[in-house]
């Protein structure tokens, strides 16, 4: 089981003509995903993949049926491209784009609330239910089915993350990379409610980092909420404050609000135990098991 | 991208938030011409992207022009927090009966602007909102439909402005987010927006700070961008386009993703070592990015030791391989010891071609780095 996509998701690329498109939707569809159709301004009529290209995603939706999308479009145009995703009511719209401006992902925010789609992302490496279907640039080979779900701002952390539970032959339901960026589509609070309402998820490990007060507001729905036990992992305890560490959201404003310490401390009075490598994380989820 | 005061004060006025008279200053005799031509008195201040430059001895005020001599000889060179001055604001002194603060930025717990107003103008805000946070009044907006002008009032009522100069404020404010929008700023302040015994309120501040991801959409404003790096390494980051951040540490650590290389500065520190620097290649690097990466660390004199630590995703492993042999083979000697980490993407076929002769292999990230943190030890 899973959470979000399945083998029965049908999804259109938006941006499946350039150079990122392209090359993960061949990723995705060697992965099994039913990749339906491509959406690219102009390009309409072409193929990729020998999958069909239409000029617009409601053309794309009304043809193929599809229900959620993938979007690799470049960052000026991602805004719009998020928008459009929105206007067709897919169940799902995922924004692989880095470096979407922020005022932009403030109205795409606002719209968000209007619809019934649910957004991944910006800045996100996507979503993947091992041995169905990935929607994103996950390298699928180090996925496994399972029963831990994964939810993660950060992409390369979940694979390592994800690498170390492989590695001891614990699998996963679903693995979802919310971003890094400051204003996102779906938090901490909205995954792990789908864990939580997920039944064939026994355990969830968490990947947050430094910036932002999301880890302490998901440690607090922790507490209040979930059965299903949940392993924590915080990035950027040797962060500097003051300094920006690579993603938008990872800076610490030295007011104390946003360290790793905080976010720490938050989760473990949550009960949520947090690790200190990503291996001590696998530890925890195989102590839940 | 944050703008220096006058150049934020330049795109303020343009959009009619009323300015002191100013010149901007590049030596003593600049400045007391510049004083004599706006009249006396004059502030000096330091154009410097540093917070708090009253209190470091960067803003000085001038009766005369001995004065104005004496405050461009201490401030023009000096050293403010790391950076030297090397350019000075002259501006006519204004005299004010209050000093208020008004300031738009991007509340992200929300995902909305949220403009901000309060009387306790002129001083460290940040402290006023960690202490007495209720002495700022705050107004969520709409991105969608901008900033009405009952919200602007709405918050300059709220945080108790004098009903004499209420609507001036709030015409401030409404120009302020305007701005904040059009510019696609992260953050527009005025601090403080001095008010005059004649009920004037004139911006004798000005705070700038633009999306760095939204200056293609402004050239105008990229074109203003001045070197305001800490070091040379800091300037060839730049110049590379790499995320990148000097530490105190010596173990160099390079890797994809903010969030890994996070965890790997992490767990070098975890196992007795320090790191340098904090270096993400970003998705998707070609070789030639990660020969650049290379060259960005060991230029780093207090490096003794190397961690290269890559899950690959979008990012292939053939294509770090490639780099990495590219960088060291051109190399008559390898300056530190290289520990290499490769996972993810294309990993096989990327430790199928890197040349194991001139780095050291490890297979899992805690390995490489324990590894990095001894070499760095026997360096030393």
């Amino acid at each position: 089981m899973s959470i979000l996509v399945d083998d029965d998701t049908r999804v259109v690329v938006q941006g499946i003509t350039g150079g990122e498109g392209s090359f993960h939707t061949e990723q995705m569809m060697e992965y099994g995903t039913n990749v339906v159709a491509g959406a690219v301004p102009g390009k309409g009529g072409q193929e990729v993949q020998g999958v069909p290209v239409y000029d617009t995603v409601n053309e794309a939706v009304e043809e193929e049926d599809a229900d959620a999308s993938v979007i690799f479009v470049p960052p000026a145009f991602a805004g719009d491209a998020i928008f459009e995703a929105l206007d067709t009511d897919l169940d799902l719209a995922v924004a692989i784009t880095e470096g979407v401006p922020t005022q932009d992902m403030s109205k795409v925010y606002k719209r968000l609330s209007e619809t019934d789609t649910r957004l991944l992302g910006p800045n996100c490496p996507g979503i993947i239910t091992p041995g169905e279907a990935k929607l994103g640039i996950l390298p699928g080979n180090i996925f496994e089915s399972g029963n831990v779900g994964l939810v993660s701002r950060s992409g390369t952390l979940t694979y390592q993350v994800v690498d170390s539970l492989t590695q001891r032959g614990i699998g996963q339901t679903t693995a979802i990379g919310i971003g890094g960026d400051p204003i996102i589509g779906t938090d901490f609070i909205d995954a792990l409610s789908l864990f939580e309402d997920d039944p064939d998820t026994d355990a969830v490990v968490m990947c947050g980092e430094i910036g932002g007060e999301d880890e302490e507001e998901a440690a607090a729905f922790i507490a209040e909420n979930m059965d299903t036990p949940v392993a924590g992992f915080i990035a950027g305890r040797t962060a500097p404050p003051g300094k920006r560490m690579g993603h938008a959201g990872a800076i610490v404003s030295g007011s104390g609000t946003g360290t790793a310490e905080s976010k720490i401390n938050a989760l473990n009075d949550a009960g949520v135990p947090v690790g200190d490598t990503p291996e001590e994380v696998a530890d925890n989820i195989e102590d839940f098991l | 991208m944050r703008l220096h005061e006058y150049q934020a004060k330049e795109v303020f006025s343009d959009a009619g938030i009323p300015t002191p008279d100013s010149a901007l200053a590049e030596s003593v005799e600049e400045v007391v011409e510049a004083a004599e031509d706006i009249g006396y008195p004059v502030a000096v201040k330091a154009q410097v992207h540093v917070g708090g430059r009253g209190k470091a001895g960067g803003i000085k005020l001038a009766e005369d022009r001995d004065e104005a001599e004496e405050a461009a000889e201490d401030i023009l060179g000096m050293d403010l927090k790391g950076y030297t001055v090397e350019q000075v604001l002259v501006e006519g002194a204004v005299d004010f009966v209050n000093e208020l603060y008004v300031g738009v930025t991007m509340d992200r717990g929300e995902g909305k602007p949220v403009a901000m107003v309060s009387t306790k103008g002129g001083v460290d805000i940040e402290a006023v909102a960690e202490e007495t946070p209720d002495a700022i009044a705050r107004e969520h907006i709409d991105p969608a439909f901008g900033m009405h002008p009952y919200q602007a009032r709405k918050a300059v009522f709220d945080a108790g402005v004098d009903k004499d100069i209420a609507m001036d404020v709030a015409g401030v404010l409404t120009t302020l987010y305007d701005l904040w929008s059009d510019k696609d700023a992260n953050d527009a302040e005025i601090n403080p927006l001095m008010v005059t015994s004649d009920d004037e309120v004139i911006a004798a501040d000005a705070v700038l700070n633009i999306d760095d991801d939204a200056l293609f959409r402004h050239p105008d404003l990229a074109e203003m961008e001045e070197d305001s790096y800490e070091d040379d390494l800091e300037r060839k980051a730049g110049e590379y386009g790499f995320d990148y951040v000097r530490l105190d540490g010596n173990v160099g650590i390079i890797g994809n993703g903010a969030g890994l290389v996070m965890t790997t500065l992490d767990l070098v520190d975890y196992y007795g070592g320090e790191p340098a620097n904090f270096l993400d290649i970003g998705g998707g690097a070609k070789a030639e990015r990660v020969t650049n990466a290379l060259d960005m660390v060991f230029s780093d004199e207090n490096v003794d030791s190397v961690v290269f630590n890559i899950f690959g995703g979008i990012t292939r492993g053939d294509e770090v391989a490639k780099g990495i042999n590219e960088a060291l083979e051109s190399l008559d000697e390898i300056p530190k010891p290289v520990v290499v980490r490769l996972a993810g993407t294309n990993a096989e076929e990327g430790m199928d071609i890197l040349n194991t002769d001139l780095v050291q292999v490890e297979a899992t990230l805690e390995d490489a780095v324990q590894r990095a943190v001894e070499n760095a030890e026997e360096e030393q």
